[in-house]
């Protein structure tokens, strides 16, 4: 041994910038020549509603009990303009996803568990399937910037139409599908050759800006006898002035997706950057409404990472009126089920990890075309483990708001919150816990 | 977010109706623009004179600040009121002491325009109520332009209403929202101009008239303004001789021309068209993108 | 503006939208055809209103006595719908089937994602005629202005004078037909040679607008996809 191999070594160490995923991705880069195209959301940690606590009810205020006094779910969407609003039993709403970036099972499967539970569920890009108005009680259809699909009469099957303009996952760009999924059904509805890699446009093709946006709002009014409520979806980047010119153009009903919102297929560099997360945008969007005087007039949905009741419940509490979830009603289906570790590590992830639902390879069943991965999704089943799940979320809310001395979730407010982090009590604009003290507004 | 309109009198006739055709045109934009309205008429003018056009609170005493400033502008100004706004007229001499005096004694007062025939009124509200109050169909001139706002990102204020000047006789009306405007209107306020607002409009005038300070023509402004400004874009100016029209090379907010033997006419939509005389018959046309139009007295 | 229109026999109903709501005329078509016998219809008073006749679906014949603003007869299905006058933005948009013929010009995004039925347009149209187009044929007297065709899919676009830049922008599989000169192809579009099997497809088209003999077809020039951005490849970056 010479004196050389005596000498303590430090142990290898990773560079954090560096860090073994980046090192991967740039040597896939290399290789490929072709960004990082995947679906999910938002990977990267950010400030959350698991940032925020409820303050429970004690001596200065009095909780409501359990299974006897009565704690309202109830929401009524649309109150604005449409003759013909939406109640829903819960606030708990399903999210746009498309048939084409989900087969129809899975699509059959939303549409069960949300009827199960009173609630409402959403088409995509690439129109109406019949599977889904049938199975769906109250369906939202979307009317998108591709407009694929879109016809007048789904446009009079719906019960609320929803145009989109952004979404969390990708504020500012269109939609993907890659070959894999474009199958003869899917090409057939959309208009589109079979197998090609589809780009969705990012604008809509006949009105841009908030001015056009009224004419288009009154279009769609006029089309349909002003019975739909009409929903403006926005991607959350400037809520407050987005929310704004949505109510100033119209709309009876704004969603707003948080960054952490999922998407069958974008670029991994537009989901990691672009956008803000939910906790920083509901409490801008909601002084937009209450500053225009339509706070609880004009409804707000806010989604992108919503999990659990709490989630629910903290969104309710900051001013919103109903949520949405995908990617939590996508894993209550049966999305990267651990049953299914042995064909994820065949695809070189595991279960809980994986993301490259544009390839249509998904051993559950659901983000896929294949009529023999997607036959292994039963609708009904699938439905009603969708089902069970939103009848938990909404119990789980309902425990928090009695417990906070709430007859209703709507009654539900930013006074009820504190933050752990200054940096959630900022960006929800909640005291820190044990303090006063909201970052940036003083007086502490 | 916007409705813009403009009309170019070629035709002297109809110079008495040129307020009663703006206010027209103004009103049928109110959907595009709700919260606030303004327009610029291009008048009479004296020789050797400047119009200054002011803008102050509801009931302000105009006639006490023309007394004021009759030391300073030789002789008192010629003062004419008009609800929250006032035209006073200097001679050309004298602009840079009155100026200079209004700044010093009357801080409340805001210079909104001025020009040898250009006047701007602007206030916030539904626009027939912004013409009845500044009595615009009365007005008569040999063009003008006007705005109906729909404010997108910057406050709803009288001082973000258009139209926005950029030098002596010139103004803009902008329908659209720029994206480079942050960084432009930094690069400007090192050149030595200045902003009253956080308005990306007021940043694409006062870049027009940076580029005139240096030499350029308004055309010549207007062109260099396609390489500079990004975003989306529909710009109507008004100069002492005529009026210019610009939009953006992606040109997705809407303009429609309307040409005849007596005017040119601009508007957002066609309907801000439909009450001008002879329109049936008129050359209706829309702006190419990145194309620069022109309509000048002088030629 | 006066109700004066080329209609050659009475209408059953004339609706003046200078005195009446709009909802109400938009009402009224839903339910004619279907709920009531009215067939022939003559809407006065335009003067550029949006979404005049928008959402029909009934074999109406609805002129339009003059100028309309932004999506008259958007949804279209079945209806023949005459503008005698300009169209604003996205007139048919969206179209299914039936017929609308602008007797004048019409502003951008004119027949804008379009699934069948016919769009003919006497004057010129405005940028992105025929964006997103799904299967609708598009006539055009006059002239198209820029982007038209960005990215159609299906359809046929036919104009007698002449395209602005970026005709055919990522277009898939909709057929360009244009007579005079194209300032710039975008895309993945290119000029492709005209069979005779295009030339058939031009003149059915043709007859079909009631155009027939009225233009020598054999001095159109066939513009489609090259099919070269349909899958990603990194060779082609440059367009992307």
């Amino acid at each position: 041994m010479s004196a050389h191999n005596n000498v303590p070594r430090t142990l290898p160490r990773f560079s954090n910038t560096f860090d073994p995923h980046t090192l991967s991705e740039i040597r896939r880069a290399a290789a490929t020549g072709i960004y990082d195209i995947r679906g999910a959301g938002t990977k990267r940690k950010l400030p959350h509603f698991d940032d925020l606590l409820f303050l429970g009810a004690s001596i200065s205020r009095y909780p409501l009990e359990g299974y006897r006094e009565k704690c309202g779910t109830d929401v009524v969407l649309g109150t604005r303009f449409a003759k013909k609003p939406i109640h829903l039993k819960t606030p708990v709403t399903i999210a746009g996803m498309s048939f084409g970036s989900l087969s129809a099972n899975a699509k059959d499967a939303l549409g069960r568990g949300a009827s199960a539970m009173g609630t409402s569920t959403t088409t995509g890009d690439g129109g109406m399937t019949p599977e889904e108005r049938g199975s769906s009680k109250t369906l939202v259809y979307q009317y998108l910037p591709s407009r694929y699909g879109m016809n007048p009469d789904d446009l009079r099957k719906a019960d609320a139409i929803e145009v989109v303009i952004g979404q969390g996952a990708k504020p500012g760009g269109g939609g993907m599908l890659l070959g894999q999924k474009i199958t003869e059904r899917v090409a057939g509805m959309r208009t589109l050759p079979a197998g090609i890699d589809q780009r969705s446009a990012c604008r809509h093709p006949d009105w841009t800006g908030p001015d056009d946006l009224e004419i288009k709002i009154e279009e769609l009014r006029e089309l349909t006898d002003w019975e739909k409520p009409i929903y403006v979806k926005v991607g959350a980047s400037r809520p407050y002035y987005d929310i704004s010119l949505a109510v100033k153009s119209g709309a009876d009903v704004v969603v707003l997706d948080g960054m952490q919102g999922g998407t069958a297929a974008t670029q991994d560099v537009f989901i990691e950057h672009v956008g803000l997360p939910i906790l920083a945008a509901i409490r801008p969007a909601v002084q937009a409404l209450k500053d225009l005087g339509m706070h609880r007039k004009v409804q707000l949905i806010v989604s992108g990472g919503i999990r659990s009741g709490a989630d629910v419940a903290k969104a309710l509490a900051l001013g919103a009126d109903a949520v949405a979830i995908g990617t939590a009603a996508l894993v209550a289906l049966g999305d990267n089920d651990p049953s299914y570790e042995e064909e994820y590590q065949k695809l070189g992830t595991t279960a809980g990890a994986y993301d490259d639902w544009h390839e249509g390879k998904d051993p559950a069943g659901i983000t896929t075309q294949d009529p023999l991965l997607s036959a292994r999704l039963d609708p009904v089943k699938a439905g009603r483990r969708l089902a069970n799940y939103l009848a938990v979320m909404t119990l789980e809310a309902q425990t928090i708001a009695r417990a906070c001395g709430k007859s209703h979730l709507h009654n539900l407010e930013p006074e009820d919150l504190v933050a752990l982090t200054i940096e959630a009590s900022a960006m929800a604009g909640v005291p820190l816990a044990g303090t006063e003290w909201i970052p940036g507004k003083g007086g502490y | 977010m916007c409705g813009i309109v403009g009309i170019f009198l070629k035709d002297p006739k109809l110079e008495p109706q040129l307020g009663q055709m703006l206010a027209s045109m103004l009103c049928v934009m109110t959907d595009r623009g709700p919260d606030s309205a303004g327009f610029a008429v291009y008048g009479n003018g004296k020789a050797d004179h400047v119009k200054l056009s002011l803008r102050a609170v509801e009931g302000y005493d105009f006639a006490a600040l023309a007394d004021g400033l009759s030391t300073t502008a030789g002789g008192k100004p010629a003062l004419s009121v008009r609800s929250t706004h006032a035209v006073i007229e200097v001679p050309a001499a004298k602009e840079a002491d009155v100026r200079a005096a209004l700044a010093a004694q009357y801080p409340d007062v805001a210079v909104v325009g001025a020009g040898s025939r250009m006047e701007i009124f602007k206030e916030v509200g539904l626009p027939k109520n912004v013409a009845a109050r500044f009595d615009l169909a009365k007005m008569s001139g040999t063009h003008g332009i006007g705005h109906t706002r729909m404010a997108t990102e910057s406050a709803v204020t009288t001082a973000g209403a258009h139209p926005f000047s950029t030098g002596v006789d010139q103004c803009l009306v902008h329908n659209g929202s720029l994206s480079n405007h942050n960084d432009l209107r930094r690069n400007l306020t090192r050149e030595g101009l200045t902003f009253a607002t956080q308005n990306d409009s007021e940043v694409a005038a006062a870049y027009l008239t940076w580029r005139m300070q240096q030499g350029a023509s308004l055309g010549e402004a207007l062109k260099a303004g396609l390489d500079d400004l990004d975003g989306f874009f529909t710009f109507v100016v008004g100069t002492e001789s005529g009026f210019g029209v610009l939009r953006d090379p992606i040109a997705c907010k809407p303009a429609v021309m309307a040409e005849t033997d007596q005017y040119v006419a601009f508007g957002s939509e066609y309907r801000a068209l439909v009450d001008l005389p002879g329109i049936e018959n008129a050359k209706v046309f829309e702006p190419e993108p990145a194309t620069v139009y022109f309509w000048d007295r002088a030629a | 503006m006066n109700a004066q229109t080329n209609l050659k026999a009475a209408p059953d109903e004339t609706f003046d939208l200078g005195a009446n709501p709009l909802r109400e005329l938009n009402g009224a078509l839903h339910k004619a055809g279907v709920e009531t016998n009215a067939r022939r219809w003559l809407v006065a008073n335009p003067n550029g209103r949006h979404a005049v006749a928008c959402g029909i679906n009934a074999p109406l014949d609805v002129t339009i006595a003059g100028h309309v603003g932004y999506y008259c007869a958007g949804m279209n299905q079945q209806a023949r719908v005459i503008i005698e006058g300009n169209a604003g933005v996205g007139v048919a948009e969206n179209m299914m089937s039936g017929f609308v013929h602008v007797k004048g010009d019409a502003s951008q995004a004119a027949g804008a994602t379009a699934h069948g039925g016919m769009l003919l347009i006497d004057g010129n149209a405005g940028a992105r005629c025929g964006i997103s187009m799904k299967g609708v044929d598009i006539i055009v007297k006059g002239s198209i202005g820029h982007m038209s065709a960005f990215m159609g899919q299906a359809g046929s676009l036919i104009v007698f004078g002449d395209a602005g830049d970026a005709l055919g922008d990522s277009l898939y599989e909709a057929k360009l037909f244009v007579r005079g000169t194209v300032k710039s192809l975008g895309a993945d579009c290119i000029e492709k040679e005209m069979r005779d099997e295009h030339k058939a497809h031009l003149a059915e088209k043709l007859k079909a607008a009631g155009l027939e003999g009225s233009i020598d077809i054999s001095e159109f020039k066939r513009y489609g996809s090259a099919r070269r951005l349909y899958n990603f490849h990194i060779d082609n970056v440059d367009a992307y």
